[in-house]
């Protein structure tokens, strides 16, 4: 029923080849990939060059010192001793004071700017404003903590020492700077990214979610607390885990507040040390092999931790929008 | 009369909530209010502390004196050496991360979009952007200030380049994703290879959501510290090249933080103004680049 | 005019030359396009099953099938360009003029400058009309000397010529969907392809736009091969010499149910889904 072909390449205007490449952009083609490859390897290949050329120099002292590095309390480049766990200290302890405070301060910003309780009009600046707080660079609000929150932390240190310094907590006497004037800062700094990321995924629960809810007669805060939240709550973990990594990683603000002094107090009003504040301070001045190894050891113990902590959050934000994406 | 009670049920839509719950839902607004102004004093006091402060001294004179001995009195005192060195190691960081971020997202997006490989690059690319900036301090110091024997703008430059790196790729693998497969595909049934598709049919269209990601990185690097302190260090004169200790406002504004001199706490204020102003600035700017596209 | 310009469904009207046989005793076309039990797999996904068509040179071939069945797919792989979109398998044998385009000595960009392609949305680059018509021309190394006359005449095959020549600078997203879907006709037609194939070209299109480019299409017959899918039975019976009729099953694997003259398929279809479907009984 249907007409018998010809074979007819002859019926063609013009030679037909096609497996002939094209010689003027093969080249290009070929270097493009290659190049692409490259750069993709290279990049991602950063993250462990950095892990180790930090191990590699790290050696001297991890062979001198071991494990117990880890506990060592003492730390004097003329003596020789190096120990890491004033600094371990400081940095956890400084890190924990952030996330009691930002926590709270950033769920509650980040219902505010995804609810309806405010206006657009306020909602859109106040979650822009917040979000302008992570642009200011940290040895900034570094140098607004030592000229303007320490003087307006002390009368609030000097009351917590004389009601409750019973507590070992408050148990020194307050002179400014320390582990809490430290934690109040890296609160501040964190906050918007708990704010931020806490805020995306409220807004990405499907909104019937939320009438769902409303439909059965809950209130908009009975919504929030047991439906909203739960449903968030991987992302929202995620978010805070993040803020986790950075406040452990923060250098410059922490270095300017915390006071710098070698010591484990149990009171946060008394001065410390964080492993970012002595790399900072010491990494430019220190000269000997060993101290230097040292440092590069306290150097790694920080990337490793935040490594630990950021890969938890990075999974977890992950998961969340993946699942997003599904539903 | 039980049945007529059931047909008409005791209609209760005037009745207020119970007391606990309008307690609970009048309670929580006011809680959330509350901690979300608290939340935001500090930025409004970091705002209005840097433009009081650092207006005070803010002349023409700081922006193109170098810094005076400490007592000089009747010296210009200023940090333009600062500013230029900011400029110098930051440009050197956007040209070591700018191509290598481009092509990584080029990758991603164009190459090996879904693949194992592409998760597993994202992944590590993602992990990079958080490592702490002291840590690419730490690693630029072993790689580049060991390796020559000296502070440079270079080490600087490059500590700066891989805290840019990531913040230059995944932007541009978002804007490169964001250009419509259309585009591909006309290009493709066109006979064009890779190469040519990618440059000339989706870069185009992605390229103001690029310039905002580089943008944003530069911003991000040029308020960086702690990757400056011990690979650039710093130094009162004019930078010397790539191969000398080089000042940068950050580094200048945490050294005169902690000066017991007052003249230096009070440039400390004013540099501070220069760079959030230089941030800022950047910043928005690099919004604005999109926001025009997208209209 | 009019009237050499027929289609065999304009023939088909006219009870004294409604016997097929006549399209018969004209010589046989060549051709173009042989497809050979083609099957076609998104990833593990079978999409399409044992697929053979002959796609004849000079000729208009219309796809139509309800949604789903695998007409777009099927363009895709005549063009191997459903392999930029992600993972696809393919079994079988497509020849171009006699040469298997899935060889793996194949160089696929240039073969697909001789199968263009024209999709279902206008898909102008946000450039201006001139360079859109010049992008599949302006190539690294090559002369640039004719590329005003080479944009013209794509431009007139394309029946958009007069309509934009004042134009040709400004962008060619200030055009209308019909003259963006001639546009990028004519971006095709201006690398001188072979083979068109178009998916569903007027899908987007208001009616009076769409009369335009089956005007175009039929002159476009002449020089060029087209495979066109299309969800609109008249605009099928109208522009096509022959139809191809796709259909699926609750297994969502397309086959091929009937293939022949237009005239045939839309007056004495031999399969009874091919006549429910062109008589719009089903789907
Ligand atoms: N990129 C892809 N990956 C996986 N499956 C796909 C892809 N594209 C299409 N499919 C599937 O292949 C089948 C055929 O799709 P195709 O687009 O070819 O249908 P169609 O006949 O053109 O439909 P329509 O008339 O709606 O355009 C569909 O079931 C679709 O889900
Ligand atoms: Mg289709």
């Amino acid at each position: 029923m249907i007409p018998s072909r010809s074979p007819a390449s002859e019926t063609l205007s013009h030679p037909l080849d096609l497996t002939q490449p094209d010689s003027k952009t093969r080249w290009l083609e070929t270097a493009f990939v290659l190049l692409a490859w490259g750069c993709a390897l290279l990049s991602a290949g950063t993250l462990f060059w950095i892990a180790r050329v930090v191990y590699q120099d790290a050696r001297p002292a991890i062979a001198e010192f071991g494990l117990e590095f880890l506990w060592g309390r003492e730390w004097s480049s003329t003596r020789e001793v190096f120990g890491a766990l004033p600094f371990v200290y400081g940095t956890l302890v400084t890190s924990a004071i952030a996330l009691l405070l930002a926590v709270p301060f950033g769920l509650a910003v980040a219902i505010v700017t995804s609810e309806t309780i405010l206006p657009q009009w306020v909602r859109s600046p106040v979650a822009f404003l917040i979000e302008l707080i992570a642009a200011i660079p940290s040895v900034i609000i570094g140098l607004w903590g030592i000229f303007v929150l320490v003087p307006f932390l002390m009368p609030l240190q000097r009351w917590l020492h004389e009601t409750l310094g019973w507590i070992p907590l408050f148990g020194s006497e307050p002179f400014g700077p320390g582990l809490l004037a430290a934690g109040v800062l890296l609160a501040i700094m964190i906050l918007p990214t708990i704010a931020a990321i806490s805020r995306d995924v409220l807004l990405a629960i499907p909104p019937e979610l939320r009438s769902a809810s409303r439909s059965l007669g809950a209130t908009r805060w009975e919504t929030i607390v047991r439906t909203l939240l739960p449903a968030g709550s991987a992302g929202i973990i995620g978010a805070i885990v993040l803020a986790l990594g950075r406040a452990l990683g923060e250098t410059m603000a922490v270095t300017m507040v915390i006071g710098n002094a070698v010591r484990i107090s149990p009171s946060l009003l008394d001065s410390g040390y964080t492993i970012p504040a002595i790399l900072a301070n010491q990494f430019a001045e220190a000269l000997k092999p060993i101290h230097i190894g040292a440092l590069m050891y306290l150097a790694l113990i920080l990337f490793g931790l935040t490594l630990v902590v950021n890969v938890i959050a990075v999974v977890l934000v992950q998961w969340v929008s993946r699942r997003a994406i599904v539903r | 009369m039980e049945l007529s009670d059931r047909e008409l049920p005791d209609l209760d839509l005037q009745q207020p909530l119970s007391l606990p719950r309008r307690l609970f839902e009048y309670g929580t607004t006011a809680i959330a209010l509350g901690l979300t102004v608290v939340a935001l004093l500090p930025l409004f006091a970091i705002f209005w502390q840097i433009v009081s402060q650092g207006l005070q001294h803010l002349s023409l004179e700081v922006l193109v004196a170098l810094p005076a001995p400490v007592g000089m009195e009747d010296q210009p005192n200023g940090f333009a050496n600062a500013i230029l060195g900011t400029m110098m190691m930051v440009g050197v960081g956007a040209s070591v991360s700018v191509p290598f971020g481009v092509m990584t997202g080029i990758f991603l997006s164009e190459f090996a979009g879904g693949t194992a490989i592409a998760n597993g690059i994202r992944f590590a690319v993602k992990i990079l952007s958080s490592v702490p900036s002291i840590v690419v301090g730490v690693f630029a110091y072993a790689t580049i200030v060991l390796a020559t024997k000296q502070f440079s703008a270079l080490a600087g430059g490059f500590a700066l380049g891989v805290i840019m790196l990531p913040i230059v790729t995944l932007t541009t693998e978002e804007a490169l994703k964001l250009v419509p497969d259309t585009y591909r595909l006309a290009s493709a049934g066109l006979g064009e290879g890779r190469f040519s598709t990618t440059f000339r049919a989706v870069i185009p269209n992605a390229l103001p959501a690029i310039v905002t990601g580089v943008l944003l990185a530069v911003s991000r690097a040029a308020g960086e510290t702690a990757p400056l302190i011990f690979t650039a260090l710093s130094s009162q004169n004019w930078p010397q090249g790539l191969l000398s200790p080089t000042p940068s406002l950050s580094v200048l504004i945490f050294n005169y933080a902690d000066s017991p001199y007052r003249e230096q706490n009070a440039l400390a204020w004013t540099a501070a103004f220069v760079l959030l102003a230089i941030v800022l600035l950047v910043n928005t700017i690099s919004r604005q680049v999109t926001r025009k596209h997208l209209k | 005019m009019a009237s050499e310009e027929r289609t065999p469904y304009d023939r088909a009207l006219e009870p004294e030359i409604r016997d097929v046989s006549i399209e018969l005793s004209e010589p046989p076309p060549s051709t173009a396009i042989e497809v050979q039990n083609l099957h076609f797999h998104y990833g593990r996904r079978k999409v399409l099953e044992d697929i053979s068509i002959d796609i004849y040179q000079h000729h208009i071939t219309a796809v139509i099938g309800s949604s789903g069945c695998g007409k777009s797919t099927f363009l895709k792989a005549l063009n191997r360009i459903g392999e930029i979109e992600g993972n696809v398998n393919v079994a079988g044998s497509v020849r171009f003029f006699g040469q298997d385009i899935y060889d793996r000595r194949v160089n696929v960009n240039r073969l697909r400058r001789h199968i263009g392609m024209v999709f279902q949305r206008p898909n102008p680059f946000p450039i201006s009309i001139y360079d859109n018509v010049a992008y599949g021309v302006r190539r690294l190394g090559r002369s640039r000397v004719h590329l005003d006359e080479i944009v013209e005449s794509a431009l007139r095959r394309a029946v958009l010529w007069d309509e934009v020549k004042e134009d040709l600078k400004k962008s060619a997203l200030g055009l209308s969907g019909g003259q963006q879907q001639r546009l990028c006709i004519a971006r095709a037609l201006a690398i001188e392809p072979e083979v068109l194939l178009m998916d569903e070209p007027c899908s987007a299109l208001d009616p009076i736009s769409t009369m335009k480019i089956e005007e175009l299409l039929r002159q476009l017959r002449s020089r060029y091969t087209i495979v066109i899918v299309t969800h609109n039975m008249q605009q099928a019976s109208r522009v096509s010499d022959y139809t191809a009729f796709f259909n699926t099953d609750e297994s969502r694997i397309g086959r091929l149910v009937e293939f022949g003259p237009t005239v045939q398929i839309f007056t004495c279809a031999a399969n009874s889904s091919t006549r429910d479907y062109v008589e719009g009984r089903f789907g």
